[in-house]
């Protein structure tokens, strides 16, 4: 579980993130969604610690995460896998050579543990025979696979994606979906996921999170969202014709 | 001047981060082999190239210069010598890598940095700046002194190439030159300058690279600055290590 109580983050003059309070549960996908500006990749960054909030605290379990030095932070990190919108695979390393990397670091498993864990957690994501290829010799698609091959392979207790579908066609943005869903469920994982994708919040939107100015302005469940009359909300999830065809034809509007 | 201190204090706070223990050696090891191949062994053609071209325009210089019948003939072997070990095999020689390496490391290390694969790193629990930056120090640092020897010899070939394809002056005239006087300690100056200057060069560039923003023009930028401000730096240190050394 993450607890977030009254963080705010501030680049100069800008306020991005005001007084946030939330948790996260495990075994559920929580989502943060919201306007492009809205602060929510800082949000995710904060949560992490790749930014240093200004004041409050974010907990895991029972560590305070905001006071810990770097080294602590490290330790707390090793349970945490991350996507990242680009996948950041490292262009250096083959697919295998990706997904062993936090291993070879942390791990003093052999050769032959390291090479099946790769090759379970390759399978686990629907991808075989990748394992030398490079990540610019791979579709967007595979590229995010490979990207959650990689944060599941020290079997994390914590999984953040941001943007898990940016750039990808709709279809294969749902099998990416389900995957980050599945994989929640079945190792009882506590995901937050970015994302302004309202096919993404229709199919795995656990808890939804609204932000909205830096602010959290609303929470609340896929169900709730469609019968919510916040208007900035409903004006940024329903901004789509198809959107609002949607909800007229469902009689919610 | 804040922005120049502020950067100063960046550059330190980087360097803190990167000579510390690496995370695991075997890693290290490994990097610091491949380090040494793209940042040593790939620019040894480049050096030897110019070693062996400025050698023998040295002695073609120096050979003009000497049209007093009183001045041996063998002072454009000590001359040619002295040139190439006191200043061009390092400092020549550290300018050009400047480019060549400078351009690579942070061109390299700001692609990362703007690709978010150093976040990802940094996700992992891993030390991002010691295991990108200190192999390519490391490596560069220990082996190119070992290439400004190779240009002190190429140089020095280069103009014996020249002598003989010319008859300028005779080629036992040249070789007595390079032997007259010969103090070794010049070869352990210019090794030590070379390993201030690839230390200057390596880091500077992975500093620039570490801290790059703003997209594709921005790692264009950052590669741009690491190259100026290396090149300024060896230039400096140049005579700082020369006014103390010699």
């Amino acid at each position: 579980m993450i607890k977030v109580k009254n963080i705010e983050k501030s680049f100069g003059s800008n306020h991005v993130l005001k007084n946030i309070s939330v948790t996260y549960k495990p075994g559920e996908c929580s989502l943060i969604i919201g306007a492009s500006g809205s602060g929510k990749t800082v949000l995710l960054k904060s949560l992490v610690g790749l930014h240093e909030p200004d004041s409050g605290e974010i907990w895991y379990e029972n560590t305070l995460f905001t006071i810990l030095n770097n080294k602590e932070k490290k330790e707390i990190r090793k349970q945490i896998g991350m996507l990242f919108q680009g996948s950041a695979l490292f262009d250096f390393a083959t697919v295998e050579e990706n997904v062993r990397f936090p291993m070879d670091f942390f791990t003093d498993w052999s050769d032959e543990e390291k090479l099946d864990r790769v090759n379970f957690c390759l399978k686990r994501v629907n991808l075989r025979d990748v394992n030398s290829l490079y990540p610019n010799e791979l579709s967007g698609g595979m590229q995010k696979r490979v990207g959650i091959a990689r944060a599941i392979a020290l079997n994390p207790k914590y999984l953040f994606c941001d943007e898990p579908n940016s750039g990808l066609d709709p279809q294969t943005s749902i099998l990416i979906d389900q995957l980050i869903r599945e994989i929640t469920q079945e190792y009882n994982i506590t995901t937050v996921i970015n994302t302004h994708d309202m096919n993404s919040v229709m199919e795995i939107g656990d808890k939804l999170c609204f932000i909205y100015k830096g602010a959290l302005v609303w929470e609340g469940t896929k169900d709730d969202v469609l019968k919510t009359d916040h208007a900035e909300l409903n004006e940024f999830i329903f901004a789509s014709n198809m959107a609002r065809k949607v909800k007229e034809s469902a009689g919610l509007l | 001047m804040i922005k120049a201190l502020e950067t100063i204090g960046q550059y330190l706070l980087l360097m803190k981060s990167v000579l510390t223990k690496p995370d695991s050696w075997k890693i290290f090891r490994k990097q610091f082999i491949n380090e040494t191949e793209k940042l040593v062994l790939q620019s040894v053609h480049i050096v030897a190239i110019i070693s062996v071209f400025i050698g023998a325009v040295i002695v073609l210089q120096t050979a003009s210069n000497l049209e007093n019948p009183l001045i041996p003939k063998m002072y454009v072997g000590y001359m040619t010598r002295e040139s190439l070990v006191l200043e061009f095999c390092s400092t020549m020689i550290a300018l050009i890598l400047a480019g060549k390496v400078g351009s690579n490391i942070s061109s390299e290390i700001g692609s990362m940095r703007i690709t978010e694969q150093i976040d990802a790193m940094e996700m992992m629990g891993l030390n991002s700046a010691n295991y990108l930056i200190l192999p390519k120090i490391s490596a560069a640092t220990i082996f190119n002194p070992l290439l400004m020897l190779l240009s002190f010899i190429l140089g020095l070939l280069g103009g014996a190439l020249i002598i003989y394809l010319t008859n300028i002056i005779t080629l036992g005239h040249y070789i007595d030159g390079i032997r007259f006087s010969f103090k070794s300690y010049y070869i352990f100056y210019s090794m030590t300058k070379m390993a201030a200057f690839s230390f200057i060069i390596t880091s500077i560039s992975s500093f620039f690279g570490y801290y790059a923003t703003g997209g594709s023009l921005g790692v264009g930028r950052s590669s741009t600055r690491a190259i100026v401000i290396s090149s300024v730096l060896i230039l400096v240190f140049n005579l700082v290590i020369t006014h103390l050394m010699l």
